[in-house]
C-alpha cells in the first residue's frame, strides 16, 4: 500500500530505495547525508527485503562495491555528498566505461575543498560534464522536494537498466534535510538471482553456466574497439535526449522573461515566479529535471518567445553555460546565484531578473 | 608415427584445464603468472565449481587475466578488487569469489581494500602475486621491493630512509581476525608448484565452507623487471626474496602459526 510519510529527503530515499527492490547499497557517512545510511540500518533492510546494507571503509570501497554487484546484475546503490562523490569519481567512470547499471546520490555541499555542509548546487559541471576521466556522460536526475527524492530512485534504477548505464540523483543538502510530506510508493519484490541470471545473462558475471563466459571491463587496447566502444556510449546518450528527457514548465505560456533552476533553486524560483507575477512581471520557470539530457529544444524554443533568460543556481555560474548553449545566444541570459551555503530569496532572484534582465534593455 | 597416434587417452599423463584458453599468455617467458592463473584453473576445474566462480581481476600485469581464465569475471579498478568481490560475495553468498591482484594492487594503491576485506573477514579468496615490482608499467618500485633492490623509481637501489621498508602485507593481515587462512607459497618449481595448487584448493574449500577469507600470497619471480634471464631470476628470488618472505602458511584455521 502506498503511504503517506513525513520526512527528511535524505529518509525518504533511503526508504524508496528498499521500496525499489534494490539489492545492495554501499556508503561511507558524510554530511549532509549520512541520513541515508543511518535511516537503512534502522530499518534491518537484510530481513525486510533481503537487501544488502554495508557501511564501507572509504567512499572509494563504497563505489567499487557497486561496481562489483552491478556487475552481476543486482540492483546497487551508493549516495555521498560533494568531497565523497570526488573520491568516487574513478569507479563512476569505470562503470560508465564496463557498461554497468548502477545508481548514485549527490546530497551536494558547497566547495571546493572541504567547503562547508551548507546546502550547494557547485557540482553541477562535475555532474553533468564527466567529473571523471574520459569520454562519458551520466543520466542526471535533479530532485526539487522529499517527494521526488523518493520517486527518482525507482526511475534512476529503471534507467541505469534500460541503458546499462550509471545514473545520478543529484540532490542538494536543503532537499536532502528538508522534511515534507512524502507519498510512498509500495514495496517491490526483489529480482530473484534465476532470473537476473536469466535476464541479463548476455553480460552479467554470475558464473559460466550453460553459456560462454562473461567478461566486465573498460578496457580495449585495441584502438578500433575502444572507438567502438566510446561509439556505442554515444549511441545511447543519444538516446536518452530522444526518450528520457524530463523537464518542467510552470507560467510559460505567456512568459516574457524566463527562470531557469532546478532542484532547491527551482523551488525558490518558483517563489519568485510568484512575486513576479503579482507585480505584473510576466515570468516562468523552465525546471530541467535531467541535467542531462538537458532540455535544449524546449530552451531554444522558448528563446523566441521570451526577452531574457536568468539561470538561477546555487554556484557562481555553472548551468548558465549549458543555458547559453541552448539559445544560442539568441537573447540576453545572466546567472544569479548565492554560494557558501547561503540559499537565495525569492525576492533576491526577483531582484536579479530586474537587475539583469529586465532593465538592461532586452525587449 | 604422427603425434596425434601419441595422444591417446591411455598415454595422457596431463591436459591443459579447459579453463584455461588457447590466448598465447601475455606474460613474458619465465615469469610465474602463467602457472599461477593455471593453478587457480586447475582447482576451479577439478572442484567442479566454475557455474559459481566469479573471478575479480585487478590492475597491473595480470590486467587482462580474463584473457587467459576461462570463467566468468569482472576486471576491477586498481586495487579494487576487493571491494567487488565483497559486494560480490555478500550479494550472492554461495558463490565463489576469488581475486587476483599484483604487489602494487594489493599492497599500495588497494591497502586499505585489502585491510578492510580481510577485517571484515568476507567469504572470499585473494590470491597474490608478489614479485617486488611494478611489471606492467616497466619496472618501478612496489611496496615488496627488497632494501637496495634496483628499480627505475629507485635507480640507487631502494633506500630504507626515504623510502620505507618491503611491506609485509601478508604477515599484518594475518594478524586480523577476520582472516581464516593466510600462506605463502611459490610456484617455480614443480615441488612449489605442487604446494602452491594445494594452498589454493584449501582456499576454495574454505569457501565452500564458509570459513571467511583465505590469502594465498605467491612470491613469483618478474625476470623482465630484475633484468635478469629466468633462471637467474628464479635463483635471486630463492636467495634475497624467500629470506624476506619465507614461505610457508601463516595462518591456518583461523589460527597464527609459530613462525621460525
Amino acid at each position: 500500500m502506498s503511504e503517506l510519510r513525513l520526512m527528511k529527503g535524505n529518509e525518504a530515499l533511503a526508504e524508496a530505495t528498499i521500496r525499489a527492490g534494490a539489492d545492495a547499497y554501499f556508503g561511507y557517512p558524510i554530511t549532509p547525508q549520512s541520513e541515508v545510511i543511518e535511516y537503512l540500518m534502522t530499518q534491518r533492510p537484510e530481513k525486510r527485503t533481503g537487501m544488502l546494507v554495508l557501511q564501507a571503509e572509504s567512499e572509494i570501497a563504497a563505489i567499487n562495491m557497486v561496481y562489483g554487484a552491478a556487475s552481476t546484475g543486482k540492483r546497487a546503490m551508493t549516495s555521498s555528498s560533494s568531497p565523497g562523490i570526488s573520491l568516487k569519481l574513478e569507479g563512476i567512470s569505470y562503470l560508465a566505461g564496463a557498461e554497468l547499471p548502477a545508481v548514485i546520490v549527490n546530497v551536494v555541499r558547497g566547495g571546493p575543498g572541504l567547503g562547508t555542509i551548507q546546502p550547494s548546487q557547485a557540482d553541477y559541471f562535475q555532474s553533468v560534464k564527466g567529473g571523471g576521466h574520459g569520454d562519458y556522460r551520466l543520466y542526471v536526475l535533479a530532485p526539487a522536494s522529499v517527494q521526488e527524492m523518493a520517486d527518482f530512485v525507482d526511475d534512476a534504477f529503471e534507467i541505469a537498466f534500460k541503458y546499462r548505464a550509471p545514473v545520478l540523483i543529484l540532490s542538494d543538502g536543503l532537499i536532502g534535510q528538508m522534511m515534507e510530506k512524502v507519498v510512498l510508493k509500495d514495496q517491490k519484490d526483489r529480482m530473484p538471482d534465476e532470473e537476473i541470471i536469466e535476464k541479463y545473462g548476455n553480460w552479467a558475471t554470475t558464473g559460466k553456466k550453460g553459456r560462454e563466459r562473461n567478461i566486465v571491463t573498460s578496457l580495449d587496447l585495441q584502438p578500433e574497439k575502444m572507438e567502438a566502444r566510446v561509439h556505442r556510449l554515444l549511441k545511447k546518450y543519444e538516446q536518452m535526449e530522444k526518450e528520457d528527457l524530463r523537464y518542467e514548465k510552470i507560467d510559460c505560456d505567456d512568459a516574457q522573461y524566463l527562470i531557469v533552476a532546478y532542484g532547491s533553486s527551482a523551488r525558490i524560483s518558483q517563489k519568485a515566479v510568484q512575486l513576479g507575477r503579482e507585480k505584473g512581471i510576466k515570468v516562468g520557470l523552465l525546471r530541467p529535471i535531467t541535467l542531462f539530457p538537458f532540455p535544449k529544444q524546449p530552451l531554444f524554443e522558448l528563446a523566441n518567445q521570451v526577452k531574457g533568460i536568468l539561470s538561477v543556481e546555487l554556484n557562481a555560474g555553472q548551468m548558465v553555460e549549458d543555458v547559453k548553449l541552448a539559445v544560442n545566444c539568441k537573447i540576453p541570459v545572466a546567472h544569479f546565484g548565492r554560494t557558501g551555503g547561503i540559499i537565495h530569496t525569492p525576492e533576491e532572484i526577483l531582484e536579479a531578473l530586474e537587475q539583469k534582465i529586465i532593465k538592461n534593455g532586452s525587449n | 608415427m604422427e603425434v596425434i597416434d601419441i595422444i591417446k587417452p591411455e598415454n595422457q599423463v596431463f591436459s591443459k584445464t579447459c579453463l584455461m584458453t588457447d590466448a598465447n599468455l601475455s606474460y613474458c617467458p619465465g615469469c610465474g603468472h602463467g602457472t599461477a592463473h593455471n593453478l587457480a584453473m586447475e582447482v576451479i576445474d577439478e572442484m567442479g565449481i566454475v557455474e559459481d566462480t566469479i573471478g575479480v581481476a585487478p590492475v597491473g600485469c595480470s590486467v587482462l587475466a580474463y584473457d587467459f581464465m576461462n570463467i566468468d569475471i569482472t576486471q576491477a579498478a586498481h586495487g579494487r578488487a576487493p571491494a567487488l568481490a565483497t559486494a560480490i560475495s555478500r550479494t550472492w553468498p554461495n558463490k565463489y569469489v576469488f581475486t587476483y591482484q599484483g604487489d602494487g594492487d594489493l599492497a599500495a594503491i588497494g591497502t586499505a581494500e585489502t585491510i578492510h576485506a580481510c577485517n571484515r573477514g568476507e567469504n572470499i579468496v585473494i590470491i597474490f602475486v608478489n614479485n617486488g615490482i611494478y611489471g606492467m608499467t616497466g619496472g618501478q618500485m612496489a611496496p615488496t621491493t627488497l632494501p637496495g633492490m634496483r628499480t627505475s623509481t629507485s635507480p640507487f637501489g631502494r633506500e630504507i630512509e626515504t623510502m620505507g621498508s618491503p611491506l609485509k602485507i601478508t604477515e599484518l593481515i594475518a594478524n586480523l581476525p577476520g582472516t581464516y587462512y593466510v600462506t605463502r607459497q611459490a610456484v617455480h618449481t614443480h615441488k612449489h608448484v605442487r604446494k602452491a595448487k594445494k594452498a589454493i584448493k584449501t582456499a576454495f574449500t574454505n569457501t565452500r565452507l564458509k570459513k571467511g577469507l583465505s590469502f594465498v600470497e605467491i612470491v613469483s619471480n618478474c625476470n623482465s623487471g630484475w633484468k635478469m634471464d629466468p633462471n637467474d631470476s628464479n635463483i635471486w628470488m630463492e636467495e634475497n626474496m624467500f629470506p624476506y618472505f619465507p614461505l610457508g602458511d601463516i595462518k591456518v584455521k583461523g589460527k597464527l602459526k609459530q613462525l621460525s
